[in-house]
């Protein structure tokens, strides 16, 4: 096959790291190639340098029907050049149109030369609705929700119908229907000839689409391997540079549950809150771990945001640790021993200006109030202890935290949230954009915390993650709470069979 | 209430309010005011008249705020150039066609030192404005520290031709059953053009919608493929060049150039723009918005000097108020919107 982009010797430091050194990578025409590493291994670098957002300091790169070496000295021309890019972090401008978003800086013109607004909002229509995206393309980006973002930044940088194009974990907001619509989408535009690299953390979705993986580690360049000869663990190995087996049990056998000996940590009496989640019934047992199972827009993460106060509950009771309280801002509630690590790491997420230990102990001192403020010394103990807990991979604590891969930011904000040692703690998607072996040490993590007694809320789209780690399921379907499984009866079959369900309502 | 904030983009309803507000004080100026004659129409068009080149500045202000910049600097040009064109047309007897030339193209060098400054060397807009404000104003010194008139022919024509508004049903019959109608001045007309032009500029070319979209954020838009850096410039030098116009259009109502003349303008332009529904934050706002915001503006100044005992500062402090008042909406209207998308 015909070689269209080939990268050798890429060298790039940033100041005292070493992102990239002496990396090689070679796309093929018609080729779904998998960038997989761990977090900071260099993916993202890597794929910035080719598209100009980062220089590097040397190395080669030749793109197909371009004479000579390429350097790309901005996305704008790395477009020029046949090169079209998602980035992993979502790259769309909240303030202007979902149609405007799709055309920026490349707009259909009238006879007059002025923009042809009709046209944009016509084609957008258009090609959304062939992605099968329902969306209103008059409606402002900043409205919709984080998988419907990231269908547009996809969908833009395929209908700039290039060469190649280059996916940074954008499946990481999608739920399993749209992960599918995009395989069908990337095996379309496969069998004209592009080229795709593909850049996930999901192991699975490589051996679904992909041809050919290349794995970098700190930096450097393990191999290139086609999808064949390099079966699940061996992948996992090469990433880590050790055997490991992220399938492995982690937590005990199930049993019969019985909870009538335990303690009622949080009890929602048919608490609701309208247009987000219907009134629902639960009770929360010290040293559970609950599952929250259902669509993206099944109401799974707002009911647990209801609990937390940051939907406003609109009727209904809450009891925690048997008292009425009425949480109206989040500070209560991490003031009653919660903690919730949201969804939308990117809005609500991380402070990207501060380091990594302010980072992490600010949760803290927002829970301690401004006058117990945290030595500097102490500080750094529990800067210290998360970012090896968590594998953070930081040159140093006080680096700027924008700095570190995207992984491991969102490490250090699990790490925050940690940190403020919470009775009930509430992970919204805590393993998205993480490495199988951190993934492995963070489903470990909250089992432990559940043995010493504290009690977790996991929300997460990965089924598989779930059942390892559960012990108790909460599956909600259309904002409704449908039903419960308790462990002995969880399985993929019986989640799959609940989530889908009958028409009709609890 | 809530549910038309959410409905609604917050600029809409900015500008909503603005439109109620300004209804409402011209109303009450033509009710409080009807023996002093506030209800004659040409006091509306005076408003126009008195305000034609501030219209001119906040429109580029504006264009500026969009793009998630300021320019403080405004106040001070408009000083500056006022003195250069006194100066050049009564002193150094330079034509007045050339003068204005003159300072159009100190607007454009100003516009790229800034435009440099700020996109190529990434320097903080505020940084940029508070050095030529202060080159501005010393300049203006340096030329002349009295104060000077204009008084040209050709200048004359351009800042105090009549135009009539041959409209029936604007016009007042006087005593001797005589049509009057309302006039405005040629500056009037050139403010129009300028809003116009910028308003199909900001909403239908490329170079438009990427000053929205770099205001919208601007790491998005460069990794979307838009020039950020090139735009950014050429914001800062089509500011510099509608500045320097707005100046000499500014001239045309003052006809006369001062160290101190136009102190705070930049305030006036600024408080324009965010009464018209312009965000503090980039990426949202419309020139005729802005426009809304001179007239409002404008009106309470009006409605101060009308009442007559009361000293004109107060039309400052009432804007100030104001100004906050539409800061605390904006961000109120953020976070209901905030809440709703929950
Ligand atoms: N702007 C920057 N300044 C300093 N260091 C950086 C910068 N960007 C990335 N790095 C460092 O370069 C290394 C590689 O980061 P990169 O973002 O390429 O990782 P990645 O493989 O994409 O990881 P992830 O899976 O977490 O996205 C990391 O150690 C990171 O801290
Ligand atoms: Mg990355």
């Amino acid at each position: 096959m015909k070689e269209i982009l080939t990268m050798r010797h890429i060298d790039k430091n940033f100041p005292g790291v070493r992102a990239l050194s002496n990396v090689d990578f070679t796309l093929r025409e018609g080729e779904i190639h998998a960038l997989m590493g761990e977090n900071g291994a260099g993916k993202s670098t890597l794929i910035k340098v080719l598209t100009g957002v980062e220089e590097f300091e040397s190395g080669d790169i030749r793109v197909d029907g371009i004479e000579g070496p390429v350097i790309n000295r901005s996305p704008e021309e790395a477009q020029k050049n046949g090169i079209s890019t998602v980035y992993q972090e979502v790259n769309l401008c909240p303030n202007l149109t979902v149609a405007e978003n799709l055309y920026i800086g490349r707009q259909p013109r009238t006879a007059f030369g002025t923009i042809d607004w009709k046209t944009i909002n016509e084609n957008a229509k258009k090609v959304l609705t062939d992605l099968d995206i329902d969306v209103d393309v008059t409606k402002n980006v900043e409205d919709c929700s984080v998988a419907i973002q990231q269908m547009i930044a996809i969908a833009r940088a395929v209908d700039i119908s290039a060469k190649i194009l280059i996916l940074d974990e954008p499946t990481s907001s999608l739920d399993d229907n749209e992960v599918e619509k995009l395989f069908t989408l990337m095996r379309k535009l496969q069998s004209k000839g592009m080229g795709i690299i593909f850049v996930t953390h999901f192991l699975e979705q490589v051996y679904e689409v992909c041809d050919k993986i290349t794995v970098l580690r700190n930096g450097e360049l393990v191999g290139e391997f086609t999808v064949e000869e390099l079966p699940r663990v061996q992948l996992v190995a090469k990433m880590m540079g050790k055997d490991f087996d992220d399938l492995a049990e982690i937590k005990s056998a199930a049993t019969e549950t019985d909870n009538s000996h335990k303690e009622v940590l949080i009890s929602a009496k048919q608490l609701g809150s309208r247009g987000a989640v219907h009134p629902f019934d639960v009770d929360i047992y010290k040293g559970d771990v609950i599952g929250l199972s259902g669509l993206l827009g099944s109401g799974r993460s707002e009911l647990a945001r209801t609990i937390y106060g940051i939907q406003n509950p609109d009727e209904g009771e809450l009891f925690v640790k048997g008292k009425k309280v009425h949480i109206k801002q989040p500070i209560q509630a991490m003031k009653l021993g919660m903690g919730l690590l949201p969804e939308d790491r990117k809005d609500e997420g991380i402070i990207a200006d501060l380091s990594v230990r302010e980072n992490i102990i600010i949760a803290l001192q927002a829970k301690r109030g401004v006058f117990r403020l945290i030595s500097r010394k102490q500080q750094e103990e529990f800067a210290d202890k998360y970012i090896d807990i968590l594998q953070i991979k930081t040159a140093h604590r006080d680096t700027p935290i924008k700095q570190l891969s995207g992984g491991n930011q969102q490490k250090a904000i699990l790490g925050r949230w940690l940190l403020t040692d919470p009775d009930f703690l509430v992970l919204d998607e805590p393993t998205r954009g993480i490495d199988v072996g951190t993934k492995t040490e963070i489903q470990k993590l909250v089992v432990k915390l559940a043995d010493e007694g504290k009690t977790v809320v996991f929300i997460s789209s990965e089924i598989e993650e779930m059942i390892r780690t559960c012990r108790r399921m909460i599956i909600m379907r259309d904002t409704y709470k449908v039903g419960e499984l308790p462990e002995m009866e969880i399985s993929k079959d019986n989640i799959m069979k609940a989530i889908a369900g009958g028409a009709e309502h609890e | 209430m809530k549910n038309l904030i959410t409905k609604m983009s917050t600029q809409a309803f900015v500008i909503m309010v603005t439109i109620i507000l300004f209804i409402i004080m011209y109303a009450a100026g033509c009710v409080v005011y009807a023996d002093k004659n506030f209800t004659n129409i040409q006091v509306f068009f005076n408003l126009f008249i008195s305000n034609a080149g501030l219209i001119i500045i906040s429109a580029s202000m504006t264009m500026v705020m969009i793009s998630g910049g300021i320019d403080i600097s405004v106040g001070s040009q408009v000083a500056l150039v006022c003195m250069m064109m006194c100066d050049l047309v009564m002193n150094k007897h330079v034509p007045t066609a050339a003068a204005i030339a003159i300072c159009i193209v100190y607007g454009i060098v100003y516009g790229i030192y800034a435009g440099v400054m700020v996109a190529y060397l990434n320097i903080q807009p505020f940084i940029v404005g508070l050095s030529g404000m202060f080159f501005a104003r010393g300049m203006t010194a340096v030329i002349n520290t009295g104060m000077l008139s204009i008084a040209d022919k050709t200048f004359d024509v351009l800042a105090k031709t009549k135009i009539m508004i041959p409209i029936d049903f604007l016009a007042k019959v006087n005593k001797r059953g005589m049509k009057i109608y309302p006039n405005l001045y040629p500056s009037v007309i050139i403010a129009f053009l300028v809003l116009v032009i910028m308003f199909v500029m900001l909403k239908y070319t490329k170079f438009g919608r990427a000053i929205y979209a770099i205001g919208g954020n601007e790491q998005s838009a460069l990794l979307m493929g838009l020039n950020v850096k090139k735009t950014k410039f050429l914001v800062y030098l089509l500011d510099g060049a509608i500045v320097a116009l707005g100046s000499v259009v500014y001239c045309m109502n003052t006809c006369g150039g001062f160290v101190a003349q136009a102190q705070g303008l930049e305030m006036d332009a600024i408080a324009a723009a965010v009464i018209g529904g312009t965000s503090l934050m980039g990426g949202v706002g419309n020139v005729f918005g802005t426009l809304l915001g001179v007239m409002t503006k404008a009106t309470i100044e009006a409605l101060v000097s009308f009442q007559g005992s009361l000293s004109s500062w107060w039309a400052k402090i009432i804007i100030a108020t104001l100004l906050a008042f539409f800061i605390i909406l904006q961000s109120i209207i953020t976070r209901i919107k905030a809440k709703a998308r929950d």
